[in-house]
């Protein structure tokens, strides 16, 4: 691979990750949601997540181009080669912690989807333009949930406080450059991840304002997942995902 | 000469029937023509473009093994599959016969155009306007759950997407 072949190659992955770490968490809740509205609503969004990956994957592999497709991607690569952000392999915790991260995630990836539609790579541009569409109602969904938690009752105020100060270390990380990034943002592929903070920020704020909840004290963030350095919770979210192609190789759908 | 145009034409037209009557498999009501999933027929017969409407539909797979199977029974099997998600699948391509097939089902279609996004939906039951969202998810990723504050019924509703 050419080192742009091998930069698209790994960001396509990222953002494949991304989607199918985060898919697979939001289906854990499958079954025993708060109530059957919510259980439709994370299992739709987890759906969305893995149709999404499934473009990422089948398309960095096809970049790849040395015969892994979409599902060997997913199920034939251990923790160490996993390249998702930090903050959706967190573990679901209670519902508000689920809700903050999804919140923070379809903030953060709608600004980067928007990007994307404009980029130069025609494949990742067509995944975009799909994916956006759906990422713009999870995070109404999120943000609508964030509301009603903070400007709720005492106990689900004081839940969510908890749940977004303890998913905000995981924040920075999203907006990190590299030379994977520095790359294609030169080329026109990528958005600079950089600047996509500012927005992020602003709508942050306003949702937060509605929720009369604060922006939690800066900190230094926790980085790492975008070279495969991931907390121990990944390790045991591919065991149990990756489990039947592994144990069963010949299995097909 | 002049009898091979028509022959491909009428191939175009012979694959353009058979699709209209592949169901959608969650909502069978409705077929992969009425909800604009079919893009592109090429004038020749060669090939059928076709696109998902939902990235994450369990449904994309099995529409296109029906496709397939159909085509292949009327002994069009050597057609072409294409997938494409660029322009992105929106509700504005399901045709007229599509919503009004829709509504007879039970399920209020999407508005005519998607500007229209914001206004409730006509009761598919008793026709009032007095309704309202219940859940903005539903049984399937294309469709959320709405009630009508006039008759009491719960009724889904395809999504503006």
């Amino acid at each position: 691979m050419t080192p742009d072949r091998e930069a698209l190659f790994r960001y396509a992955l990222r953002l494949g990750d991304d989607s199918l770490v985060l898919g697979q968490r939001l289906g854990e809740w499958c079954g025993k949601a708060p109530m059957l509205e919510v259980d439709l609503a994370l299992a739709n969004l987890a759906l969305d997540l893995i149709g999404q990956a499934t473009h990422l994957l089948g398309y960095a592999g096809e970049v790849e181009g040395v015969g892994r497709d979409g599902d060997t991607l997913a199920f034939h690569r251990d923790v160490l080669d996993f390249a998702n952000c930090l903050l959706v392999e967190q573990p679901n915790g209670d519902f508000a912690r689920t809700i903050a991260r999804q919140f923070l995630f379809s903030l953060w990836r709608k600004g980067l989807l928007e990007g994307l539609c404009a980029s130069t790579d025609a494949t990742l541009a067509g995944i975009a333009k799909k994916a956006i569409k759906e990422t713009r109602y999870h995070l109404r969904f999120a943000s609508e949930w964030m509301v009603r938690l903070g400007d709720g009752t005492d106990e689900s105020r004081a839940r969510v406080i908890d749940a977004l100060d303890w998913c905000w270390r995981f924040v920075d990380e999203l907006f990190e450059a590299d030379p994977v990034t520095a790359a294609l943002v030169a080329a026109g592929v990528a958005p600079d991840p950089a600047a996509l903070r500012a927005p992020f920020d602003a709508e942050l704020d306003t949702v937060l304002a509605e929720a009369t909840l604060e922006r939690p004290a800066s900190r230094r963030g926790v980085v790492g997942g975008r070279a495969g350095h991931h907390s121990e919770h990944l390790g045991h979210l591919l065991s149990e995902m990756q489990f039947l192609p592994r144990a069963y190789p010949d299995a097909v759908w | 000469m002049s009898r091979a145009p028509t022959a491909l034409l009428d191939r175009a037209a012979r694959i353009r029937a058979i699709l209209a009557a592949v169901p959608d498999p969650e909502i069978p009501a409705v077929s992969v023509m009425d909800l604009g999933i079919v893009r592109d027929i090429d004038p020749e017969g060669r090939s059928v473009v076709i696109t998902p409407t939902y990235t994450g539909c369990p449904a994309t797979a099995v529409i296109e093994r029906s496709i397939r199977e159909a085509l292949a029974g009327a002994g069009l099997g050597d057609v072409r599959l294409v997938s494409r998600l660029d322009p992105p699948w929106t509700t504005d391509w399901i045709t007229v016969e599509g919503r009004d097939k829709l509504l007879a089902w039970g399920i209020a279609p999407p508005p005519a155009s998607s500007r229209l996004k914001g206004e409730a939906p006509a009761c598919p039951r008793c026709g009032s306007l007095e309704t309202e969202e219940v859940s903005r998810f539903g049984s399937t990723p294309c469709k959320a759950l709405w009630r009508c504050r006039d008759c009491a019924e719960p009724f889904d509703r395809f999504k503006c997407h």
